[in-house]
């Protein structure tokens, strides 16, 4: 009654962020994260010790830098989510053009750790992969242009991000990072498909992904040697491959139990790329499963919100954050299971590694900024904002 | 599809007309233009995102799957794999004529240490060393504490070495099985066989390879995974090699002779069912070769194959034989022998004096080098040459032994006229006692050439034609004539007609010139002659006959009774029944009582 005598203050429109977040966002993936996360530190525990050990350091180490990484990622990604997805757009163009400079700089500033390929820059205190961070912006990026080349005189943003796709997949390539290449050429294919690619060129750009692969085949020692493996039938039971491969036997169904595991004592990149062998040995098959769901969960989840998505820039981002993923986690256990030649991937949110977490949580953050429900223009949504005013 | 136009003129000049902006009727169609699309596009989007949905689900689906296949197969050990292709063990065996075992495998095992996983390498290493006597603790216990990793220590131990070494209890002292060549009757046909040894050796498996005779020859053969199951068929006959070798032994050493070989081969196939060579070895356990001295008195030498002599009067008959067959004389005609016989500053003499002249049939049964110098004289350099080469003298026999190819024959630089005559009776022309077995056999089989081989032959063509068949009979008739009243008499084996040459040949110095009292003596013989079925050449290395007041060196008291005993044991073997005539009746006695 007051406000109608006295006029009220003007509201502000709309519900706190708070509340909206919580109503809007994907609840069950979100859900599926903090799992995955949680099962990356169980794994952590199980699979770091050895090498905390081989390097002399409190066998706990990995796992306490792995929780001080996970919480500064999991604040990331709850913050990322809040955000609009205009701002978050302004952010990862921001992110791209910064983690690009950094990559473009590796060869100078870059370390290669004794692993072959130069990928990171040594902090003191830890390292950073800019390629981690890379793919989220670089979804933006594409999913920007893309969108804007469907506005009426818009740029031509399909012949813009194929080059931008092609100068990135030439830096990564130089490391050498076959995997991180392929896996960016993978996104972006996704997003242009989803665009309105035509059929025609969907083909003979996976001709043409396999004649890059026959190329480099042939031109580099790197990855020949890692597809002969894979294709060699008889694995070698004495290669990471071999051990991975025999850990997942070992554990069978139901694992060997906590701790028992054997696989962590004879790999060292039993806790990064590996790490699925250890769930295996340790957990058993149901582990495996588990993880295997709540991966699926996420990315077909986020696929089927997008469709409601009204917005061709969020669709794009969204399902390109998603596929990359996807695809990531695919190919990480497709390597231990030799469905798919040994590539240095990490298991996102479960492998240990600083850059792989934030960055992850940057890229999980902006899709579930982009996955949270918002008006798409129907009846049900048009009454909701006018019941609101 | 019907697009408006973003400023469609009639609506355009109605708003002028009212005053209003022109330019929100643009903005209006863009708007609704956009929207249009913007729905077309989520559309689309839509089956595409359903694709990607589903696409993605598959593929988690698979991997799922291929986990939950792994989980439920068994695991398999880590184990070191030697590098490179995987070594195959397995070596066809070798049979005898009549399959009987010739070389076979044994599964075995070898030693091996890996000193960082020792636990008490000074227990080790002494035990090790009670073990084998052969091995010293001290230096094994310097190599168990040194800074190697691997070690082996024995390549091939026995069940009980092997349970031994187990009771050690040392986990550094690992076994790797192996295949271990065995040949089961040890010496026997040692220089045919020749004998194997390991080649690329892994911690799980070692290559067996031939190192000599028929073992490298047929290595290809005997290793290739397809023939594992079908062993090598040899020619050879197990019993008779071991009779052969016997009776050689035991004549090497009546005669003091310091080497013997001997070779048996029928003569229509070429066949070899013997071959023998004295000193020999035992495969099992092959020596080192010698690194000192004459490598002809290295036991390893193969002297039937190897061994290259001038062979002397046995070759005789080649002469003979090559005059009938060519019209120059027939087996009754008169040669002259009177001696001795001078060819330039040359002089040819006969053991003694045979009287001015000799049938063609005599001169070969009382071996007379001067007869046979002029029959050679009038076949000439020329056709002696090219009949020799039809018998195979001029090149290296192609028996199945790896040594084979290097035995050359020795031949006169420039085959001169008294290189022909010389050669007509052994001498300037050196070959192999396998050489002479295989021209033996093309004269004497009815005059078809036969090649020699160790290979068990199935249905064999007769070669090309060497001499007419009755020029063939005539060299049996004269060869059996030495024996029943000839040089040869010790070599008469009643019931198997034997027909021989015998040939004691001056051993040449190695400075030139030949020893006065070192000779190879030779027999080269036929059995039975007149229906011939085998060659035996029985060559004896300096042997010396001191039964008599003098030492006696010639074949016919050295080479030919140890032949005839080797066929009186060896004829009955391979199933010749003697040739014995019938008792008369009248010898009978009836008895009843």
């Amino acid at each position: 009654m007051t406000e109608m005598v006295y006029g009220a203050l003007p509201q502000a429109v709309g519900e706190p962020i708070l509340p909206r977040w919580w109503r809007t966002v994907d609840k069950w993936s979100i859900s599926c994260v903090l799992i995955l996360f949680g099962i990356g530190l169980l794994l952590g525990l199980a699979a770091s010790p050895p090498l905390a050990e081989r390097n002399g350091l409190d066998p706990f180490h990995y796992v306490q830098r792995q929780m001080i990484f996970g919480g500064a990622a999991l604040v990331t990604l709850f913050v990322t989510t809040m955000l609009p997805p205009k701002l978050v757009r302004r952010l990862g163009v921001l992110g791209f053009i910064g983690a690009f400079i950094a990559l473009a700089f590796l060869p100078v500033l870059g370390t290669d750790f004794g692993k072959g390929a130069v990928r990171w820059y040594s902090l003191g205190f830890a390292s950073l992969q800019p390629s981690e961070f890379l793919k989220p912006g670089f979804v933006i990026v594409c999913a920007w242009l893309l969108a804007a080349s469907n506005e009426i005189n818009g740029p031509p943003g399909k012949s813009l991000s194929l080059a931008i796709t092609v100068i990135v997949v030439v830096f990564l390539a130089m490391q050498p990072d076959f995997g991180q290449s392929a896996l960016i050429l993978f996104g972006w294919g996704v997003m242009y498909f989803l665009a309105g690619a035509p059929f025609i060129l969907l083909i003979s750009m996976a001709g043409a992904v396999v004649l890059l692969g026959v190329f480099a085949y042939n031109n580099s020692e790197h990855f020949a040697r890692r597809i002969d493996g894979f294709l060699n039938p008889e694995v070698e039971p004495t290669t990471q491959l071999g051990y991975a491969t025999n850990a997942i036997r070992e554990g069978g169904y139901f694992g060997v139990g906590v701790g028992e595991g054997h696989v962590k004592w004879s790999l060292p990149d039993a806790h990064t790329d590996f790490i699925i062998s250890v769930a295996a040995e340790e957990y058993g098959l149901i582990l495996v499963l588990v993880i295997i769901a709540l991966y699926a969960t996420i990315v077909v989840r986020s696929f089927l919100r997008l469709i409601q998505e009204r917005d061709m820039f969020i669709r794009l981002a969204g399902t390109g954050l998603a596929a990359m993923f996807g695809v990531q986690a695919l190919i990480n256990m497709g390597v231990a299971v030799r469905l798919l030649p040994a590539k240095g991937m990490t298991l996102p949110f479960v492998s240990y590694g600083g850059s792989s977490l934030i960055a992850g949580g940057v890229a999980l953050g902006m899709l579930l900024a982009f996955t949270r429900t918002r008006p798409q223009g129907k009846i049900g949504d048009i009454l909701l904002q006018r019941g609101l005013r | 599809m019907t697009r408006t136009p973003l400023r469609p003129l009639a609506r355009i000049l109605d708003a002028r007309e009212k005053g209003e902006n022109p330019d929100v009727i643009e903005r209006e169609n863009l708007r609704r233009r956009h929207d249009e699309m913007r729905d077309k596009a989520r559309l689309r989007a839509e089956g595409r995102l359903l694709v990607l949905a589903g696409l993605f689900l598959c593929a988690f689906l698979v991997v799922g799957a291929r986990m939950a296949i792994l989980a439920g197969t068994d695991p398999t050990e880590p184990r070191a794999h030697a590098p490179g292709a995987r070594i195959a063990m397995a070596r066809a065996d070798i049979v005898d004529r009549n399959g009987r075992v010739l070389a076979t495998n044994l599964a075995t095992y070898a030693l091996y240490a890996q000193p960082p996983m020792m636990v008490d390498p000074i227990r080790a290493a002494t035990e090790l060393a009670s073990i084998f006597p052969d091995l010293k603790a001290e230096k094994l216990l310097e190599d168990f504490t040194g800074s190697r990793k691997f070690l082996w220590i024995k390549r091939k131990i026995s069940p009980e070495q092997k349970q031994a070494v187990h009771d050690i209890g040392e986990p550094g002292l690992l076994f790797g099985p192996r295949e271990m060549r065995l040949y089961p009757n040890g010496r026997l046909a040692a220089h045919v066989l020749g004998g194997a040894s390991f080649g690329k050796e892994g911690v799980n498996a070692a290559e067996v390879i031939g190192v000599a005779g028929i073992e490298r020859r047929f290595d290809d053969y005997l290793r290739d995974p397809a023939n594992g199951d079908t062993p090598l068929t040899l020619s050879i006959d197990l019993t008779v090699q071991a009779a052969v070798e016997r009776v050689l032994d035991g004549g090497m050493r009546m005669m003091n002779a310091k080497g013997a070989a001997a070779v048996l081969m029928d003569v229509n196939t070429g066949e070899v069912i013997s071959m023998a060579s004295l000193p020999d070895f035992d495969p099992n356990n092959r020596p080192r070769p010698l690194t000192r001295g004459d490598q002809s008195d290295d036991p390893l030498f193969n002297r039937a194959v190897q061994g290259v002599y001038e062979l002397g009067s046995v070759f005789k008959i080649f002469a003979a034989a090559q005059a009938y067959e060519l019209g120059l004389v027939d087996p009754s005609t008169e040669v002259e022998t009177k001696g001795p016989m001078r060819w330039g500053k040359f002089t040819i003499r006969d053991f003694r004096n045979y009287g001015p002249r000799l049938s063609v049939t005599d001169v070969i049964v009382k071996s007379s080098n001067i007869g046979t110098a002029r029959i050679a004289v009038q076949i000439g350099a020329e056709r002696q040459r090219d009949f020799l080469g039809r018998l195979g003298l001029l090149e290296a026999t192609p028996v199945e032994l790896t040594e084979a190819p290097g035995a050359k024959p020795l031949l006169p630089k420039n085959w001169s006229e008294l290189s022909t005559m010389t050669i007509s009776y052994g001498h300037g022309l050196s070959s192999s006692p396998l050489h002479l077995a295989a021209a033996y056999s093309s004269l004497l089989n009815g005059g078809t050439r036969v090649r020699p081989t160790l290979i068990r032959a199935g249905r064999v063509e007769r070669g090309e034609r060497v001499v007419r068949p009755e020029v063939s009979e005539a060299a049996r008739d004269m060869l059996r004539q030495v024996v029943t009243r000839g040089t040869a008499s010790f070599g008469e084996v009643p019931g198997y007609a034997v027909g021989g040459k015998t040939g004691t040949a001056d051993k040449p110095r190695p400075q030139g010139g030949y020893y006065d009292s070192k000779v190879i003596a030779t027999f080269a013989s036929v059995f039975p002659a007149n229906d011939p079925k085998y060659v035996l050449i029985v060559t004896l290395d300096e042997p010396e006959e001191t039964s008599g007041t003098e030492p006696r060196r010639t074949a016919g008291w050295t080479a030919v009774p140890v032949a005839a005993e080797i066929i009186r044991r060896i004829a009955p073997l391979m199933g010749l029944k003697p040739e014995i005539a019938p008792l008369s009746p009248t010898g009978v006695t009836l008895t009843s009582n």
